[in-house]
């Protein structure tokens, strides 16, 4: 297995579980656990693995969240393009995630407040009186189906016959 | 009308059967509750989203008719091209193929057409539990040979050479091997080849895990000089695509065998499963890259297992295919049969006893590795404390 091969693999695997160590990685790989050592910090350090975090179904929880999709219409920047504005929008801890956009729109946000008044008032206030924004439109999000390749209120038991 | 029995109404052979010890051991495993089990021998992964659909559109479009006989022409086509592409074996799809319903019907099928009453079947152990009924349902012999850990328990010339008789029709070859996880090398398999050819039996290749290999690719022993005319592979889509249920195998071997076995496939089965020949047609045409995507699980999953074993004061081989590890058992005085009862009661996890895979099993145990990371570790920690307290 060459490093680049290495280094893709551990990438799968812990983007499957983060919490697998370094010595499991390298007994899993077949490889000395300072290899695996050196592939995460290299990815640690370029920024090829930005963080490590638990994928939380808050409908299981008594925390109200709730979550809209915002399609936002902006107008470019001479020189910056969108990007000066994604980045300011990007400052807002109730923006989850924004990425420019082909077609009808420019900028799609996901964002999360406690209530779907609070997250009308935020698009309302901040992103909409924002310079350079045109247009917004809100969709709530009724039910997350999937999310990062987890198919959330699937049933996990073992389905298998005891078969040979 | 008094005291009739009906058993006397059964046939001998059948009824002569012993249970599988396996079956036994998963009767015992229903009862109970909270079991870490390592005892399934089948992918954990579900099939494919683009082959499940296949099937399901085929049931739209409301082909829900019989095929022909040996399968749907366009499905063997795709056998016929997958096996020449991943194992360069060259089969006729007319005339040299037959879709079964599994693999265990095409072992079925070959020693059916082959065997005469009397005929002798060498079968190498451990092995997977079908061949010995299947051959005494056929009215063969069963000789089983047992194969050694000492030899990583691959088949070797003498050892063969000295079960072989003039009454041998056929060599089973299963490898590779559920449960040990062995896998035959070209230079065991030139062997192999020599003896049989000598001999002028036939050889049953049963090729299911042919995809699951780790160290180098699979070879089969059709492809090996004056082998291709006397073999009858059996491969099968369960393994390698995650597709157990949807029971689909066949047979790669000559026109003249092709043509016997058929007549007894086309009278006690008709036609495998239209709904999985449709979708196993995709899983042919586009599912490569799912088979390597499973293999690179299973990779890690397998050092992992043996490592923990090892750790946990096992003596245990390094399987190069299939996703069984097959560990020695401690020298307790327990058979195998009793170690695994007690890990079940004792520490709830579940793994299957060497003994149930033939004679030369007994002292080993099989544990599978279709299963998560988590749920390994799990089971394996539980077998350690068990050994720590015996």
């Amino acid at each position: 297995m060459t490093k680049e091969q290495l280094k893709e693999q551990v990438l799968r695997q812990l983007e499957a579980d983060a919490r697998l160590d370094p010595g499991t990685l390298a007994v899993m790989f077949g490889v000395p656990e300072d290899d695996i050592r050196a592939v995460i910090a290299e990815c640690e350090g370029d920024g090829t693995i930005l963080t490590y975090m638990a994928k939380v179904n808050w409908e299981k929880t008594e925390r109200k969240m709730v979550r809209a999709i915002i399609e936002l219409k902006t107008v470019p920047q001479r020189d910056r393009g969108f990007g000066a504005i994604a980045e300011r929008i990007s400052q807002y801890p109730e923006v989850k995630s924004a990425y420019l956009m082909s077609g009808g729109y420019d900028l799609a946000l996901t964002v999360e407040g406690e209530t779907m008044r609070d997250v009308a008032l935020f698009v309302a206030e901040k992103l909409a009186t924002m310079e350079g924004v045109t247009s917004t439109a809100t969709h709530f999000v009724l039910q997350t189906y999937k999310e990062d390749e987890i198919v959330f209120e699937k049933d996990t038991t073992d389905k298998r016959g005891n078969t040979w | 009308m008094v005291n009739f029995d009906p058993a006397s109404l059964l046939n001998k052979t059948v009824t002569d059967i012993r249970p599988s010890g396996i079956r036994k051991f998963f009767d015992l495993l229903g009862t109970m509750k909270n079991v870490t089990a390592l005892t399934v021998g089948q992918p954990d992964f579900e099939t494919p989203w683009h082959i499940r659909d296949a099937g399901i559109r085929s049931l739209e479009e409301g082909r829900t008719y019989y095929t022909s006989n040996n399968g749907l022409i366009e499905f063997r086509r795709e056998i016929s091209a997958y096996q020449e592409r991943r194992f360069g074996l060259s089969y006729d799809p007319e005339k040299e193929i037959i879709v079964t319903v599994g693999g265990s019907e095409a072992i079925d099928l070959a020693f059916r057409a082959l065997l005469n009453p009397g005929d002798e079947v060498v079968i190498p152990e451990p092995c997977f539990v079908c061949y010995e009924p299947l051959v005494r349902l056929a009215g063969g012999v069963p000789v089983p040979l047992g194969l050694k850990a000492g030899n990583g328990f691959r088949l070797n010339e003498s050892d063969l050479r000295a079960v072989m008789t003039s009454k041998t029709k056929i060599l089973v070859l299963p490898f590779p091997n559920n449960p040990t996880g062995a896998c035959l090398s070209e230079e065991d398999l030139t062997s192999v080849a020599r003896v049989v050819r000598e001999s002028g039996a036939a050889v049953v290749s049963d090729e299911i895990y042919a995809e699951l290999t780790y160290e180098r690719k699979h070879v089969s022993i059709a492809s090996f000089p004056g082998m291709r005319e006397r073999t009858v592979v059996i491969g099968g889509f369960s393994k390698s695509y995650a597709t157990t249920g949807w029971r689909l195998g066949y047979t790669l071997a000559p026109a003249i065998l092709t043509k016997e076995m058929a007549k007894i496939h086309q009278y006690a089965i008709m036609c495998a499963p239209t709904t999985s020949q449709y979708a196993a047609v995709e899983a042919a045409r586009n599912g490569d890259a799912d088979i390597e995507r499973m293999k690179e699980e299973y990779f890690v999953r397998r050092n992992l297992i043996v490592s923990r074993l090892r750790e946990a004061g096992l003596e245990c081989l390094m399987p190069e295919g299939a996703f069984y590890v097959f560990p020695k058992l401690p020298d307790s005085g327990m058979s195998s049969d009793r170690f695994c009862e007690r890990l079940l009661y004792e520490r709830q996890v579940a793994i299957v006893p060497g003994s149930a895979f033939g004679s030369s099993g007994e002292g080993f145990a099989r544990l599978s590795y279709a299963y998560g990371v988590r749920h390994i570790e799990k089971a394996v920690d539980g077998i350690k404390a068990f050994l720590e307290a015996l």
